[in-house]
């Protein structure tokens, strides 16, 4: 039977082209690989192969002829036997079949039965539980310790975690309990080693991949957004990376521009990741062991400086924090000050600051920026009807800046004030002393936007 | 440690082939052309969109390292991936209906051609960032040697990945922890319109590995017995716990990179030089004939069940719907993780 031939789309972009040139003549033989024509694209001239053999019957679109639509028929392809009049038949309109189904336009938004903010009150655990003094440093570890005691398939890996203990100690003693097998140094590869740890993760293990600071992670940003938190989806559902990724985040001191960043907002922008930056001991243990056993790839961005701070953490066997669950560390009804980290301890300061002037502000903890905990924002806001939001990072695209946006939008009403958000400077991290301590954000400019919200 | 120029040729390692056996390279070699040709049509007819990478020309890479496999093995690769997948037997109609984006396809319409996964038979991907799969493949060897069996992972990358700073991270974390992987780079001598002399100066990629301690070997990738045996020794290397091993398979891909190449930076002619000359399939039929392993009506049965193979898996990817739009919202967040469950 003959067929016809129609015009190829030919680039992922391409929706017609020009005919530019025949290289076959009517009634020529054609076999399949011959180029047949010349097309131009939108991106080029490309040659046109012919996919079956017969004879070139008859040439529907003359060289030379622009705006030719793809899959318009070009010209007709007779088998062996036929001649021209089989090539009338085939010009000739048929009913097409649909091609693809169509669909409706796509609604792009999960349902929201009502949008009133419903926070999640329980307490983290429960009442009357005997509590313990520990860093966040040694909380950590216990927390990798008990999860690694509990699920074999859990190990770690990073530069400097085994023999050396951790460079900065979070990793201390578990090579001595795990051994080499679970507790692996890596070379310094952080590109590499990620990517390997995705398969891993893929291959059923879970690993936790130590970056000595986030900053590094850079080198591994890639296997992070490509590799662990898109698998999911690209398989649709078959496949994930389960698998945590934590290291210190955020300025330390004075190690300078390329050592000091705050990363939570870059990562809370990507769905299929988990992000969690906690501030206490107790929220540091509950949420990695959270973290490590989640069933999605978590980014657990810890800080340097508050790896020494001592809080209390609940002294029982095992106990968890789930994420998407703010926690209210202070109650007031003047302002709601939100937020996560390194932050708090300057929204803390701030508060007490602010108290001795009579302000008394609401202070929230977000623990995880990825799910976040809008509702307890959102309700806490519709109490106080102003907002400040604290955070290290720089302020272009900030977490804050999302949150401004989420509490326009469900809580427009309630506001008395804008939403101000404090952040990091505008600028690389100097190094200099003095220069450093203008860049980061500060109690007192928390106090300074807490005053201007509320109009004092 | 020693990286070899040239490994057993076809010739010879055909002594231990069956004729069942050759026959077999025959079908999954074809059944790959045929399939990609298929493909390359519904594209042109905007069936298929975006990128579509054809593996025409190297079949017998795949088809030649499936061979010496067991079941449990690993495998992961590129964006080039559509051989790979048939190879390891997954479904043809599966295949083509993600590259149409639909719901029957293996990734649900969400991946599209250059990612699609099977746990059933442990193919990880289908990744579009050139030498990701890299250190991912080391990772699934890792996992297995970890858990102490003695599967091996096939990580499948192209001359131009070779370059990549990752593959050389890896080549150390896989020779200092003996993983059971074998780096299979498919020379196809171009990286896009970059040819192999002009991205290195160290063209011999089965070197590569020398600086590591990983032992390497060079393959004729148009010779489907000499892959297999080239296979077959890289497997039982990994399997005997010696760590990673190094194919590099001289190949050449046909068509151009993806769809919209037009190809300028080679010849009309070397392209057809190699097609009438050193045609995997032309040569395992040649094999097949002359060896009287199979006669022409045999081959021509063969072709017609390809074939029908091929029209049918067209077919399934033109009917089968769109994925439900609800499909936006899923596959995000995982309850429970998808490889224990
Ligand atoms: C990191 C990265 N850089 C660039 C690209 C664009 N790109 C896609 S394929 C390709 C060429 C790769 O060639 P090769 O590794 O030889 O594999 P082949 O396509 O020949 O199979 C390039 C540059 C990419 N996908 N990822
Ligand atoms: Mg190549």
């Amino acid at each position: 039977m003959a067929t016809k031939i129609l015009m190829p789309a030919l680039s992922p972009t391409m929706e017609e082209g020009t005919l530019a040139k025949w290289l076959k003549k009517e009634g020529d033989a054609i076999s399949a690989g011959d180029i047949i024509a010349e097309i131009e694209t939108d991106k080029a001239t490309m040659e046109f192969e012919a996919v079956d053999e017969g004879t070139l019957g008859k040439i529907l679109v003359p060289e030379g002829t622009s705006g030719v639509k793809v899959n318009d028929p070009i010209a007709v392809l007779l088998e062996e036997g036929e001649d021209a009049s089989a090539a009338e038949e085939a010009e000739a309109p048929k009913p097409e079949a649909a091609a693809a189904p169509a669909s409706a336009p796509a609604q792009a938004k999960p349902a929201e039965a009502d949008d009133m903010p419903k926070p999640d009150t329980t307490p983290d655990w429960p009442e009357g539980t005997k509590m313990k003094t520990q860093t966040v440093r040694e909380a950590l570890r216990d927390a990798m310790a008990e999860e690694m005691r509990r699920d074999e398939n859990v190990f770690l890996m990073g530069e400097e975690v085994a023999e050396y203990q951790g460079a900065y100690k979070i990793s201390q003693g578990l090579l001595d309990e795990f051994g080499a097998k679970r507790v692996i140094d890596t070379p310094i590869t952080e590109h590499g080693f990620a990517g390997l740890g995705v398969g891993a993760a893929f291959g059923g293990l879970r690993p936790i991949v130590e970056f000595m600071t986030f900053n590094f992670a850079m080198q591994a940003i890639d296997h992070i957004i490509n590799s662990a938190a898109k698998t999911l989806y690209m398989s649709g559902g078959q496949m994930g990376a389960p698998m945590v990724f934590r290291g210190p985040n955020g300025a330390a001191a004075r190690v300078g521009a390329q050592h000091s960043q705050d990363y939570g907002a870059w990562y809370a922008h990507i769905p299929g990741l988990k992000v969690v930056q906690p501030y206490s001991a107790a929220d540091a243990k509950g949420l990695l062991k959270s973290a490590i056993r989640d069933p999605n790839p978590v980014i657990f961005l810890e800080n340097e400086i508050l790896y020494g701070r001592s809080f209390e953490v609940p002294d029982l066997e095992d106990f968890t924090i789930p994420f998407g669950k703010a926690k209210i560390w202070r109650e007031g009804a003047d302002v709601t000050i939100v937020s996560w980290g390194i932050g708090m301890s300057h929204s803390l300061e701030a508060a007490e600051k602010l108290a001795k002037e009579g302000i008394e502000a609401e202070v929230i903890d977000l623990r995880t920026l990825r799910p976040v905990d809008y509702d307890t924002v959102l309700a806490s806001v519709m109490k106080t009807n102003r907002c400040v939001t604290v955070e290290e990072g720089f302020p272009v695209a900030s977490f804050g800046n999302h949150l401004s946006a989420v509490i326009m939008e469900r809580a427009f009403d309630y506001l008395d004030a804008p939403v101000i958000n404090c952040t990091g400077k505008d600028v690389p991290m100097p190094y200099a002393a003095n220069l450093e301590k203008l860049a980061l954000v500060t109690s007192d400019e928390v106090v300074e936007a807490v005053k201007k919200v509320t109009y004092r | 440690m020693a990286a070899r120029k040239g490994s057993a040729s076809g010739a010879k390692a055909g002594a231990n082939v069956s004729a069942e056996e050759l026959k077999k390279f025959y079908h999954d070699m074809l059944l790959i052309r045929r399939f990609e040709e298929k493909a390359g049509q519904l594209y042109g007819m905007g069936l298929i969109g975006g990128f579509c990478h054809l593996y025409i020309g190297q079949e017998a890479v795949v088809v030649g390292l499936e061979a010496a496999t067991k079941e449990g093995d690993k495998r992961v690769t590129s964006y080039r991936d559509h051989g790979h997948m048939l190879a390891c037997g997954m479904d043809p109609k599966g295949v083509m209906a993600e590259l149409t984006g639909r719901e029957g396809g293996y990734s649900k319409g969400k991946g599209g051609s250059m990612h699609m996964f099977s746990k059933e038979k442990h193919f990880y991907g289908g990744h579009g960032i050139v030498g990701a799969q890299v250190p991912i493949g080391a990772g699934l060897a890792f996992s297995d040697k970890y858990k102490g069996n003695d599967n091996v992972t096939f990580a499948y990358f192209g001359d131009g990945a070779a370059n990549q700073g990752q593959v050389a991270e890896t080549y150390n974390m896989a020779e200092l922890w003996d993983l059971p992987v074998i780096f299979v780079i498919e020379n196809n001598q171009y990286a896009m319109g970059t040819s192999v002399q002009r991205a290195t100066k160290s063209p011999d990629f089965y070197e590569r590995g020398i600086a590591y301690g990983i032992e390497g070997e060079e393959v004729d990738g148009m010779d489907v017995l000499a892959v297999k045996a080239a296979g077959e020794k890289a497997v039982a290397h990994c399997r005997a716990g010696k760590g990673p091993y190094i194919l590099e398979i001289k190949t050449y891909r046909y068509r151009g990179h993806s769809m919209s190449d037009p190809a300028k930076y080679r010849t009309r002619e070397e392209v057809q030089k190699i097609r009438e000359e050193r045609d995997a399939i032309e040569h395992v039929r040649q094999l097949l004939l002359t060896g009287k392993h199979a006669t022409e009506d045999e081959l021509k049965q063969i072709d017609k069940d390809i074939k029908a193979i091929v029209n049918e898996s067209a077919d399934f990817a033109k009917e089968s719907p769109e994925p439900a739009l609800e499909e936006l919202w899923t596959d995000i967040y995982a309850e429970t993780a998808p490889q224990n469950a």
